[in-house]
Protein backbone atom coordinates (compact mmCIF):
# COMPACT_ATOMS: atom_id res chain seq x y z
CA UNK A 1 0.00 0.00 0.00
CA UNK A 2 2.77 2.35 0.91
CA UNK A 3 6.41 1.94 -0.22
CA UNK A 4 8.80 4.33 0.93
CA UNK A 5 12.75 4.33 -0.68
CA UNK A 6 15.84 5.93 -0.63
CA UNK A 7 13.86 9.25 0.90
CA UNK A 8 15.93 11.85 1.70
CA UNK A 9 14.25 15.30 2.76
CA UNK A 10 16.18 18.77 3.43
CA UNK A 11 15.16 21.48 5.64
CA UNK A 12 17.22 24.62 4.05
CA UNK A 13 20.87 23.45 3.74
CA UNK A 14 20.03 20.99 7.26
CA UNK A 15 19.38 17.28 5.42
CA UNK A 16 17.18 15.41 7.97
CA UNK A 17 16.15 12.17 6.05
CA UNK A 18 19.29 10.00 4.47
CA UNK A 19 17.79 7.43 1.98
CA UNK A 20 14.35 6.32 4.21
CA UNK A 21 13.12 3.05 3.46
CA UNK A 22 10.30 0.88 4.80
CA UNK A 23 6.59 -0.05 3.31
CA UNK A 24 2.56 -0.93 5.02
CA UNK A 25 1.21 -3.45 3.67
CA UNK A 26 -2.61 -3.55 3.28
CA UNK A 27 -4.29 -4.14 7.07
CA UNK A 28 -0.88 -3.96 8.62
CA UNK A 29 -0.14 -1.78 11.79
CA UNK A 30 3.35 -0.07 11.28
CA UNK A 31 5.53 1.86 13.69
CA UNK A 32 8.55 4.00 13.41
CA UNK A 33 10.37 4.29 16.24
CA UNK A 34 13.32 6.05 17.61
CA UNK A 35 14.45 8.73 19.69
CA UNK A 36 13.51 12.63 19.43
CA UNK A 37 15.41 14.36 16.23
CA UNK A 38 15.78 10.81 14.40
CA UNK A 39 12.98 12.27 11.22
CA UNK A 40 10.11 10.24 12.12
CA UNK A 41 8.16 13.25 11.99
CA UNK A 42 10.14 14.34 9.43
CA UNK A 43 9.29 11.07 7.60
CA UNK A 44 5.47 11.39 7.35
CA UNK A 45 5.56 15.15 7.05
CA UNK A 46 7.02 14.45 3.70
CA UNK A 47 4.90 11.24 2.99
CA UNK A 48 1.91 13.74 3.33
CA UNK A 49 3.13 16.44 1.11
CA UNK A 50 4.03 19.40 4.09
CA UNK A 51 7.90 18.93 3.43
CA UNK A 52 8.52 17.92 0.28
CA UNK A 53 11.34 15.30 -0.42
CA UNK A 54 14.32 16.19 -2.14
CA UNK A 55 14.51 12.45 -3.85
CA UNK A 56 13.65 9.19 -3.17
CA UNK A 57 10.09 7.70 -4.17
CA UNK A 58 7.08 7.73 -2.22
CA UNK A 59 4.00 4.82 -3.97
CA UNK A 60 0.92 5.12 -2.15
CA UNK A 61 -1.98 3.03 -3.52
CA UNK A 62 -0.06 2.92 -6.90
CA UNK A 63 0.63 6.70 -7.22
CA UNK A 64 4.00 8.36 -7.05
CA UNK A 65 3.36 11.17 -4.42
CA UNK A 66 6.66 12.77 -3.29
CA UNK A 67 5.74 14.93 -5.84
CA UNK A 68 2.01 15.74 -5.09
CA UNK A 69 0.44 18.98 -2.93
CA UNK A 70 -0.24 17.40 0.04
CA UNK A 71 -4.45 17.53 -0.62
CA UNK A 72 -3.79 15.44 -3.47
CA UNK A 73 -1.93 13.26 -1.52
CA UNK A 74 -4.66 12.89 1.34
CA UNK A 75 -7.66 12.61 -0.95
CA UNK A 76 -5.94 9.19 -2.52
CA UNK A 77 -6.67 7.84 1.00
CA UNK A 78 -3.93 9.23 3.68
CA UNK A 79 -5.70 10.58 7.01
CA UNK A 80 -3.39 12.27 9.09
CA UNK A 81 -2.94 12.81 12.88
CA UNK A 82 -0.16 15.34 13.38
CA UNK A 83 2.15 15.91 16.15
CA UNK A 84 0.44 17.80 18.99
CA UNK A 85 -3.28 17.11 17.40
CA UNK A 86 -3.46 20.58 15.95
CA UNK A 87 -7.13 20.57 16.08
CA UNK A 88 -8.95 23.09 14.49
CA UNK A 89 -8.92 25.61 17.98
CA UNK A 90 -11.48 28.21 16.25
CA UNK A 91 -14.09 25.30 15.15
CA UNK A 92 -16.54 23.26 17.06
CA UNK A 93 -15.66 19.67 18.05
CA UNK A 94 -18.57 19.15 15.38
CA UNK A 95 -17.25 21.27 12.88
CA UNK A 96 -14.05 19.89 13.16
CA UNK A 97 -15.32 16.66 11.96
CA UNK A 98 -17.56 17.68 9.41
CA UNK A 99 -15.76 20.28 8.03
CA UNK A 100 -12.91 17.66 6.89
CA UNK A 101 -15.45 15.18 6.26
CA UNK A 102 -15.54 12.87 2.63
CA UNK A 103 -15.26 9.74 0.79
CA UNK A 104 -12.91 9.84 -1.75
CA UNK A 105 -12.51 6.27 -1.88
CA UNK A 106 -16.19 5.56 -2.19
CA UNK A 107 -16.32 3.32 0.34
CA UNK A 108 -19.61 1.23 0.99
CA UNK A 109 -19.26 1.91 4.80
CA UNK A 110 -17.57 4.76 5.50
CA UNK A 111 -16.70 6.92 8.81
CA UNK A 112 -19.42 8.95 9.85
CA UNK A 113 -19.91 11.32 12.76
CA UNK A 114 -21.90 9.11 14.50
CA UNK A 115 -19.17 6.13 14.50
CA UNK A 116 -17.06 8.58 15.51
CA UNK A 117 -18.96 9.22 18.18
CA UNK A 118 -19.50 5.99 18.95
CA UNK A 119 -16.26 5.12 19.30
CA UNK A 120 -15.13 8.67 21.55
CA UNK A 121 -18.64 9.26 23.36
CA UNK A 122 -16.31 12.05 25.27
CA UNK A 123 -16.83 13.86 21.62
CA UNK A 124 -19.95 13.75 21.57
CA UNK A 125 -20.66 15.14 24.95
CA UNK A 126 -18.72 18.38 23.81
CA UNK A 127 -19.87 18.92 20.60
CA UNK A 128 -21.03 22.13 20.50
CA UNK A 129 -17.30 23.08 22.57
CA UNK A 130 -14.51 25.20 20.90
CA UNK A 131 -11.97 22.18 19.74
CA UNK A 132 -9.42 24.57 21.96
CA UNK A 133 -11.20 24.02 24.88
CA UNK A 134 -10.83 20.38 25.17
CA UNK A 135 -8.54 18.29 27.17
CA UNK A 136 -5.37 17.15 25.67
CA UNK A 137 -6.95 13.58 25.85
CA UNK A 138 -10.09 14.52 23.75
CA UNK A 139 -7.87 16.90 21.59
CA UNK A 140 -6.11 13.59 20.48
CA UNK A 141 -9.69 11.59 20.22
CA UNK A 142 -10.82 14.83 18.22
CA UNK A 143 -7.92 14.50 16.08
CA UNK A 144 -7.75 10.57 15.07
CA UNK A 145 -11.91 11.53 14.73
CA UNK A 146 -11.29 13.82 12.09
CA UNK A 147 -8.75 11.84 10.74
CA UNK A 148 -11.04 9.26 10.09
CA UNK A 149 -13.89 11.15 8.66
CA UNK A 150 -11.58 11.50 5.53
CA UNK A 151 -12.31 7.78 5.15
CA UNK A 152 -8.70 6.81 4.55
CA UNK A 153 -7.23 3.85 3.33
CA UNK A 154 -3.92 4.37 5.85
CA UNK A 155 -3.66 6.17 8.77
CA UNK A 156 -0.98 8.07 10.15
CA UNK A 157 -0.73 8.93 13.72
CA UNK A 158 2.52 11.18 14.57
CA UNK A 159 2.67 10.77 18.46
CA UNK A 160 0.03 9.29 18.91
CA UNK A 161 -0.18 9.53 23.07
CA UNK A 162 2.23 11.78 23.82
CA UNK A 163 1.72 13.73 26.94
CA UNK A 164 -1.36 11.67 27.66
CA UNK A 165 -2.93 10.50 31.12
CA UNK A 166 -2.81 7.00 31.07
CA UNK A 167 -6.08 6.17 31.32
CA UNK A 168 -6.47 8.50 28.29
CA UNK A 169 -3.53 6.37 26.61
CA UNK A 170 -5.60 3.41 27.20
CA UNK A 171 -8.46 4.63 25.26
CA UNK A 172 -6.52 5.49 22.62
CA UNK A 173 -5.39 1.92 22.31
CA UNK A 174 -8.92 0.53 22.40
CA UNK A 175 -9.55 2.54 19.62
CA UNK A 176 -6.70 2.17 17.53
CA UNK A 177 -7.05 -2.08 18.34
CA UNK A 178 -10.89 -1.28 17.04
CA UNK A 179 -9.58 0.81 14.17
CA UNK A 180 -7.34 -2.33 13.23
CA UNK A 181 -9.92 -4.54 13.28
CA UNK A 182 -11.73 -2.70 10.46
CA UNK A 183 -8.98 -3.41 8.35
CA UNK A 184 -7.51 0.22 8.08
CA UNK A 185 -3.89 0.22 7.02
CA UNK A 186 -1.95 1.97 10.31
CA UNK A 187 1.34 3.68 10.33
CA UNK A 188 2.34 4.85 13.84
CA UNK A 189 4.86 6.96 15.19
CA UNK A 190 5.30 6.57 19.25
CA UNK A 191 7.65 5.85 22.06
CA UNK A 192 5.42 3.89 24.27
CA UNK A 193 7.04 0.02 22.75
CA UNK A 194 4.75 -2.22 25.80
CA UNK A 195 1.86 -0.99 23.64
CA UNK A 196 3.05 -0.90 20.19
CA UNK A 197 4.28 -4.67 20.49
CA UNK A 198 0.64 -5.85 21.41
CA UNK A 199 -0.93 -3.74 18.85
CA UNK A 200 1.75 -3.67 15.43
CA UNK A 201 2.86 -6.45 13.37
CA UNK A 202 6.10 -4.72 11.82
CA UNK A 203 8.41 -2.04 13.43
CA UNK A 204 10.91 0.19 11.65
CA UNK A 205 13.17 1.97 14.02
CA UNK A 206 14.75 5.22 12.88
CA UNK A 207 18.45 6.30 13.48
CA UNK A 208 19.66 9.57 11.91
CA UNK A 209 17.14 10.07 8.86
CA UNK A 210 17.29 6.01 7.99
CA UNK A 211 16.07 2.83 8.85
CA UNK A 212 18.29 0.90 11.08
CA UNK A 213 16.52 -1.68 11.79
CA UNK A 214 13.17 -3.89 10.92
CA UNK A 215 11.24 -6.99 12.17
CA UNK A 216 8.01 -7.81 13.78
CA UNK A 217 6.91 -7.63 17.03
CA UNK A 218 8.07 -11.10 17.95
CA UNK A 219 11.51 -10.53 16.78
CA UNK A 220 11.45 -7.03 18.52
CA UNK A 221 10.67 -8.00 21.46
CA UNK A 222 13.01 -10.38 21.69
CA UNK A 223 15.82 -8.29 20.85
CA UNK A 224 16.75 -6.90 23.62
CA UNK A 225 19.76 -5.58 22.31
CA UNK A 226 18.11 -3.36 19.54
CA UNK A 227 15.91 -1.97 21.87
CA UNK A 228 18.50 -0.75 24.43
CA UNK A 229 20.59 0.72 21.75
CA UNK A 230 18.45 2.42 19.90
CA UNK A 231 15.10 2.94 22.01
CA UNK A 232 16.40 3.52 25.23
CA UNK A 233 14.80 0.70 27.10
CA UNK B 1 -20.23 10.43 1.77
CA UNK B 2 -23.82 9.20 1.11
CA UNK B 3 -26.31 11.74 0.85
CA UNK B 4 -27.64 10.95 3.59
CA UNK B 5 -24.88 11.63 5.62
CA UNK B 6 -24.15 14.76 4.28
CA UNK B 7 -27.61 15.69 5.18
CA UNK B 8 -27.57 14.78 8.51
CA UNK B 9 -24.09 16.52 8.51
CA UNK B 10 -25.23 20.11 8.02
CA UNK B 11 -27.67 19.86 10.37
CA UNK B 12 -27.83 21.49 13.46
CA UNK B 13 -24.31 23.29 12.90
CA UNK B 14 -23.93 26.78 14.09
CA UNK B 15 -20.92 27.77 15.36
CA UNK B 16 -21.53 28.14 19.29
CA UNK B 17 -20.77 32.05 20.14
CA UNK B 18 -21.83 33.30 16.72
CA UNK B 19 -24.27 35.33 18.20
CA UNK B 20 -22.99 35.19 21.65
CA UNK B 21 -24.99 35.30 24.70
CA UNK B 22 -28.60 35.64 25.37
CA UNK B 23 -28.50 39.61 26.45
CA UNK B 24 -26.03 39.67 23.42
CA UNK B 25 -28.44 38.85 21.23
CA UNK B 26 -31.12 41.36 22.36
CA UNK B 27 -28.85 44.04 22.43
CA UNK B 28 -27.88 42.99 18.76
CA UNK B 29 -31.25 42.79 17.98
CA UNK B 30 -32.31 46.51 19.41
CA UNK B 31 -29.26 47.78 17.46
CA UNK B 32 -30.55 46.62 14.59
CA UNK B 33 -34.26 47.32 14.75
CA UNK B 34 -32.71 51.32 16.13
CA UNK B 35 -30.65 51.35 12.82
CA UNK B 36 -33.93 50.91 10.85
CA UNK B 37 -36.49 52.88 13.14
CA UNK B 38 -34.45 55.28 14.30
CA UNK B 39 -33.89 57.09 10.51
CA UNK B 40 -37.50 56.27 9.59
CA UNK B 41 -38.79 58.26 12.90
CA UNK B 42 -36.84 61.12 12.18
CA UNK B 43 -37.98 61.11 8.68
CA UNK B 44 -41.32 61.05 9.29
CA UNK B 45 -41.20 63.32 12.09
CA UNK B 46 -39.47 66.17 10.40
CA UNK B 47 -36.39 66.17 12.80
CA UNK B 48 -33.80 67.87 10.95
CA UNK B 49 -30.50 66.29 13.14
CA UNK B 50 -27.64 65.19 10.80
CA UNK B 51 -26.97 62.23 12.85
CA UNK B 52 -30.22 60.47 12.65
CA UNK B 53 -31.22 61.21 8.89
CA UNK B 54 -31.87 58.80 6.15
CA UNK B 55 -28.93 60.13 4.25
CA UNK B 56 -26.30 59.94 7.10
CA UNK B 57 -27.68 56.31 7.97
CA UNK B 58 -27.95 55.09 4.44
CA UNK B 59 -24.05 56.51 4.43
CA UNK B 60 -23.34 54.37 7.21
CA UNK B 61 -25.19 51.40 5.85
CA UNK B 62 -23.31 51.32 2.60
CA UNK B 63 -20.20 51.08 4.46
CA UNK B 64 -21.74 48.30 7.06
CA UNK B 65 -22.20 46.31 3.69
CA UNK B 66 -18.80 47.01 2.94
CA UNK B 67 -17.30 46.01 6.36
CA UNK B 68 -19.43 42.77 6.21
CA UNK B 69 -18.03 41.46 3.29
CA UNK B 70 -14.41 42.43 4.58
CA UNK B 71 -15.05 40.64 7.43
CA UNK B 72 -15.80 37.35 5.74
CA UNK B 73 -11.93 37.41 4.68
CA UNK B 74 -11.05 39.07 7.29
CA UNK B 75 -12.59 38.16 10.38
CA UNK B 76 -13.40 34.81 9.10
CA UNK B 77 -10.90 33.55 6.95
CA UNK B 78 -7.55 35.15 8.61
CA UNK B 79 -6.70 36.98 4.83
CA UNK B 80 -5.95 40.53 5.64
CA UNK B 81 -6.99 42.33 2.64
CA UNK B 82 -5.69 46.16 2.82
CA UNK B 83 -7.51 47.26 -0.76
CA UNK B 84 -10.86 46.32 -0.02
CA UNK B 85 -11.90 49.64 -1.41
CA UNK B 86 -11.44 48.89 -4.43
CA UNK B 87 -14.65 47.25 -4.94
CA UNK B 88 -16.91 50.15 -3.56
CA UNK B 89 -14.88 52.30 -6.65
CA UNK B 90 -15.79 49.19 -8.74
CA UNK B 91 -19.06 48.60 -8.00
CA UNK B 92 -19.85 52.53 -7.99
CA UNK B 93 -18.33 53.17 -11.84
CA UNK B 94 -20.50 50.56 -12.81
CA UNK B 95 -23.51 52.94 -12.01
CA UNK B 96 -21.60 55.86 -13.07
CA UNK B 97 -20.05 55.06 -16.39
CA UNK B 98 -23.14 53.18 -18.03
CA UNK B 99 -25.26 56.23 -17.03
CA UNK B 100 -22.77 58.68 -18.19
CA UNK B 101 -23.84 56.62 -21.50
CA UNK B 102 -27.39 56.58 -20.35
CA UNK B 103 -27.67 52.76 -19.51
CA UNK B 104 -29.81 53.69 -16.43
CA UNK B 105 -31.22 50.18 -15.57
CA UNK B 106 -30.71 49.29 -12.34
CA UNK B 107 -31.57 45.94 -13.57
CA UNK B 108 -27.82 46.12 -15.25
CA UNK B 109 -26.21 48.47 -12.97
CA UNK B 110 -26.06 46.06 -9.93
CA UNK B 111 -25.57 43.11 -11.51
CA UNK B 112 -22.74 44.61 -13.85
CA UNK B 113 -20.97 46.01 -9.84
CA UNK B 114 -21.53 42.87 -8.47
CA UNK B 115 -19.93 40.60 -11.42
CA UNK B 116 -16.94 43.34 -12.63
CA UNK B 117 -16.13 43.31 -8.86
CA UNK B 118 -15.97 39.83 -8.32
CA UNK B 119 -14.07 39.34 -11.19
CA UNK B 120 -11.46 42.08 -10.08
CA UNK B 121 -11.39 39.69 -7.02
CA UNK B 122 -10.91 36.87 -9.16
CA UNK B 123 -7.53 38.01 -10.94
CA UNK B 124 -5.99 39.80 -8.11
CA UNK B 125 -6.96 37.20 -5.43
CA UNK B 126 -5.71 34.68 -8.02
CA UNK B 127 -2.49 36.29 -7.30
CA UNK B 128 -2.55 37.53 -3.90
CA UNK B 129 -3.65 34.17 -2.17
CA UNK B 130 -0.32 32.97 -3.47
CA UNK B 131 1.61 34.95 -1.15
CA UNK B 132 1.28 35.52 3.23
CA UNK B 133 1.42 37.72 6.07
CA UNK B 134 2.59 41.34 5.21
CA UNK B 135 2.94 40.33 1.46
CA UNK B 136 -0.67 39.66 1.31
CA UNK B 137 -1.19 43.10 2.87
CA UNK B 138 1.23 44.75 0.27
CA UNK B 139 0.41 43.17 -2.46
CA UNK B 140 -3.68 43.59 -1.88
CA UNK B 141 -2.95 47.29 -1.51
CA UNK B 142 -0.83 47.86 -5.09
CA UNK B 143 -4.23 46.27 -7.00
CA UNK B 144 -6.36 48.35 -5.17
CA UNK B 145 -3.26 51.52 -6.39
CA UNK B 146 -3.88 50.21 -9.32
CA UNK B 147 -7.43 50.55 -9.87
CA UNK B 148 -7.17 53.42 -8.44
CA UNK B 149 -4.55 54.96 -10.92
CA UNK B 150 -6.72 53.69 -13.59
CA UNK B 151 -10.12 54.88 -13.04
CA UNK B 152 -7.55 58.78 -12.38
CA UNK B 153 -6.28 58.08 -15.32
CA UNK B 154 -10.18 58.02 -17.70
CA UNK B 155 -10.17 61.87 -18.64
CA UNK B 156 -13.86 60.74 -20.21
CA UNK B 157 -15.31 60.36 -16.87
CA UNK B 158 -13.79 62.57 -14.95
CA UNK B 159 -10.56 61.94 -13.76
CA UNK B 160 -9.61 63.33 -10.59
CA UNK B 161 -12.44 65.43 -10.46
CA UNK B 162 -15.13 62.36 -10.81
CA UNK B 163 -18.12 62.00 -11.98
CA UNK B 164 -21.39 63.08 -11.29
CA UNK B 165 -24.43 60.71 -11.83
CA UNK B 166 -27.03 62.71 -12.57
CA UNK B 167 -29.93 59.98 -12.56
CA UNK B 168 -30.08 56.72 -10.04
CA UNK B 169 -30.43 53.07 -10.98
CA UNK B 170 -33.59 52.74 -12.62
CA UNK B 171 -35.82 49.89 -11.75
CA UNK B 172 -39.62 49.55 -12.48
CA UNK B 173 -40.78 47.99 -9.59
CA UNK B 174 -38.91 50.36 -6.96
CA UNK B 175 -38.04 54.09 -7.06
CA UNK B 176 -34.44 54.30 -5.12
CA UNK B 177 -34.61 57.89 -6.34
CA UNK B 178 -36.69 58.39 -3.44
CA UNK B 179 -34.27 58.64 -0.34
CA UNK B 180 -35.98 56.67 1.58
CA UNK B 181 -36.89 53.71 -0.71
CA UNK B 182 -32.99 53.90 -1.24
CA UNK B 183 -32.52 54.01 2.43
CA UNK B 184 -34.66 50.64 2.77
CA UNK B 185 -33.18 48.78 -0.08
CA UNK B 186 -29.92 49.24 1.53
CA UNK B 187 -31.05 48.49 4.49
CA UNK B 188 -32.67 44.98 3.27
CA UNK B 189 -29.23 44.32 1.72
CA UNK B 190 -27.04 44.82 4.68
CA UNK B 191 -29.62 41.94 6.60
CA UNK B 192 -29.11 40.21 3.17
CA UNK B 193 -25.71 40.52 3.58
CA UNK B 194 -25.52 39.62 7.11
CA UNK B 195 -27.59 36.73 6.50
CA UNK B 196 -25.23 35.53 3.51
CA UNK B 197 -22.12 35.81 5.91
CA UNK B 198 -23.94 33.66 7.94
CA UNK B 199 -24.94 30.69 5.94
CA UNK B 200 -21.58 30.81 4.14
CA UNK B 201 -19.51 30.36 7.50
CA UNK B 202 -21.78 27.56 8.67
CA UNK B 203 -21.78 25.73 5.39
CA UNK B 204 -18.47 23.20 4.85
CA UNK B 205 -17.25 25.69 2.64
CA UNK B 206 -17.20 28.10 5.18
CA UNK B 207 -15.83 25.53 7.81
CA UNK B 208 -12.56 24.89 5.61
CA UNK B 209 -12.32 28.75 4.98
CA UNK B 210 -12.32 29.10 9.29
CA UNK B 211 -9.92 26.48 9.64
CA UNK B 212 -7.30 27.87 7.11
CA UNK B 213 -7.31 30.89 9.21
CA UNK B 214 -5.91 28.74 12.40
CA UNK B 215 -3.75 26.11 10.54
CA UNK B 216 -3.96 26.05 6.61
CA UNK B 217 -1.44 23.56 5.96
CA UNK B 218 -3.32 21.15 7.97
CA UNK B 219 -6.17 21.68 6.59
CA UNK B 220 -4.40 21.24 3.03
CA UNK B 221 -3.20 17.98 4.64
CA UNK B 222 -6.79 16.89 5.09
CA UNK B 223 -7.43 16.74 1.19
CA UNK B 224 -8.83 20.42 0.61
CA UNK B 225 -7.47 22.60 -1.95
CA UNK B 226 -7.29 25.11 0.45
CA UNK B 227 -6.10 27.81 -2.44
CA UNK B 228 -9.57 27.43 -3.96
CA UNK B 229 -11.56 27.67 -1.11
CA UNK B 230 -9.91 31.08 -0.11
CA UNK B 231 -10.19 32.06 -3.13
CA UNK B 232 -13.89 31.64 -3.40
CA UNK B 233 -14.33 33.48 -0.60
CA UNK B 234 -12.13 36.30 -1.57
CA UNK B 235 -14.37 36.60 -4.82
CA UNK B 236 -17.72 36.50 -2.75
CA UNK B 237 -16.60 39.11 -0.42
CA UNK B 238 -15.36 40.79 -3.66
CA UNK B 239 -18.88 41.02 -5.30
CA UNK B 240 -20.56 41.74 -1.88
CA UNK B 241 -18.28 44.53 -1.49
CA UNK B 242 -19.13 45.50 -5.47
CA UNK B 243 -22.51 45.54 -4.15
CA UNK B 244 -21.94 47.87 -1.17
CA UNK B 245 -20.21 50.53 -4.20
CA UNK B 246 -23.46 50.23 -6.14
CA UNK B 247 -25.19 51.62 -3.22
CA UNK B 248 -22.90 53.82 -2.41
CA UNK B 249 -22.69 55.55 -5.78
CA UNK B 250 -26.14 55.47 -5.93
CA UNK B 251 -26.38 57.27 -2.85
CA UNK B 252 -23.86 59.94 -3.70
CA UNK B 253 -24.92 60.65 -6.93
CA UNK B 254 -21.10 61.50 -7.72
CA UNK B 255 -18.39 58.76 -8.09
CA UNK B 256 -14.54 59.93 -7.91
CA UNK B 257 -10.89 57.46 -7.16
CA UNK B 258 -10.54 58.75 -3.80
CA UNK B 259 -13.53 55.98 -3.36
CA UNK B 260 -11.51 53.55 -3.81
CA UNK B 261 -7.87 54.67 -1.85
CA UNK B 262 -6.08 52.72 0.26
CA UNK B 263 -6.88 55.22 3.12
CA UNK B 264 -10.31 53.95 2.22
CA UNK B 265 -9.23 50.16 2.48
CA UNK B 266 -7.71 50.91 5.89
CA UNK B 267 -10.83 52.86 7.11
CA UNK B 268 -13.12 49.61 6.18
CA UNK B 269 -9.92 47.22 8.24
CA UNK B 270 -10.40 49.33 10.78
CA UNK B 271 -14.33 49.31 11.10
CA UNK B 272 -13.99 45.23 11.00
CA UNK B 273 -11.20 45.27 13.72
CA UNK B 274 -13.15 48.03 15.82
CA UNK B 275 -16.32 46.08 15.60
CA UNK B 276 -14.99 42.37 16.54
CA UNK B 277 -13.37 40.65 13.89
CA UNK B 278 -14.95 36.95 13.21
CA UNK B 279 -18.53 37.83 14.69
CA UNK B 280 -21.04 38.23 12.17
CA UNK B 281 -22.82 41.78 13.66
CA UNK B 282 -19.29 43.10 14.51
CA UNK B 283 -18.14 45.09 10.96
CA UNK B 284 -22.22 46.71 11.59
CA UNK B 285 -21.18 48.29 14.96
CA UNK B 286 -17.73 49.00 13.73
CA UNK B 287 -19.26 50.98 11.09
CA UNK B 288 -22.37 52.75 12.34
CA UNK B 289 -19.23 53.86 15.64
CA UNK B 290 -16.48 54.78 13.42
CA UNK B 291 -18.86 57.08 11.23
CA UNK B 292 -20.70 58.96 14.03
CA UNK B 293 -17.60 59.37 16.05
CA UNK B 294 -15.79 60.77 13.03
CA UNK B 295 -18.95 62.86 12.40
CA UNK B 296 -19.61 64.14 15.58
CA UNK B 297 -15.41 65.01 16.21
CA UNK B 298 -15.60 67.05 13.21
CA UNK B 299 -18.51 69.20 14.58
CA UNK B 300 -15.78 70.02 17.38
CA UNK B 301 -12.50 70.14 15.63
CA UNK B 302 -11.08 70.32 12.04
CA UNK B 303 -8.19 68.75 13.31
CA UNK B 304 -10.60 65.53 14.46
CA UNK B 305 -8.43 63.22 12.88
CA UNK B 306 -5.99 63.56 15.75
CA UNK B 307 -8.42 62.72 18.59
CA UNK B 308 -9.74 60.30 16.44
CA UNK B 309 -7.01 58.27 16.10
CA UNK B 310 -5.94 58.13 20.06
CA UNK B 311 -10.07 56.46 20.80
CA UNK B 312 -9.50 54.44 17.86
CA UNK B 313 -5.89 53.38 19.29
CA UNK B 314 -7.61 52.66 23.01
CA UNK B 315 -10.33 50.86 21.84
CA UNK B 316 -8.38 48.30 20.19
CA UNK B 317 -5.74 48.10 22.96
CA UNK B 318 -8.35 47.64 25.75
CA UNK B 319 -11.67 46.01 23.96
CA UNK B 320 -10.93 42.42 23.83
CA UNK B 321 -13.41 40.78 20.63
CA UNK B 322 -14.17 44.80 19.72
CA UNK B 323 -17.43 46.27 20.33
CA UNK B 324 -19.09 42.83 19.77
CA UNK B 325 -17.07 41.20 22.44
CA UNK B 326 -18.01 44.26 24.80
CA UNK B 327 -21.68 43.53 24.04
CA UNK B 328 -21.26 40.01 24.37
CA UNK B 329 -20.17 39.67 27.92
CA UNK B 330 -20.32 43.19 28.91
CA UNK B 331 -16.93 44.93 30.36
CA UNK B 332 -15.22 42.04 32.22
CA UNK B 333 -12.14 41.19 30.69
CA UNK B 334 -11.60 37.74 30.53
Amino acid sequence: MLKVSGLETFYGTSQALFGMTFDVNSGEVVTLMGRNGMGKTTTINSIIGIVPPSSGSIEFAGHEVSKLASFKTANLGIGLVPEGRQVFPNLSVRENLVATASNHQKLDDPWTIEKVYAMFPELELRATSMANLLSGGEQQMLAIGRALMTNPRLLVLDEATEGLAPLIREKIWAALADIRKSGLSILLVDKNLKDLLKLADRHFIVEKGQVVWNGTSAQLSKAEDVQHRYLGV
Amino acid sequence: MTDTTSAQLNQHLRTPDLFGSASGRIITLVFMVILLCVPLAAHFLGVRLQLVSLDFITRILCLAIAAVSLNLILGFGGMISFGHAAYIGIGAYCVGIPAYHGYESGWLHFPLAIFASAAFALVTGAVSLRTKGVYFIMITMAFAQMGYYFFLSLDEYGGDDGLTIYSRSMFNIINIENKLVLFLVTYACLVASIYAVYRIVNSRFGMVVRGCQSNEARMKALGYNTYAYKLTAYVIAGGMCGLAGALLGNFTTFISPDMMGWSRSGELMFMVILGGTGSLFGPVFGAVTFVFIEELLSTFTTYWALPFGVLLVLSVLFIKGGLNGLIQRGWRRD
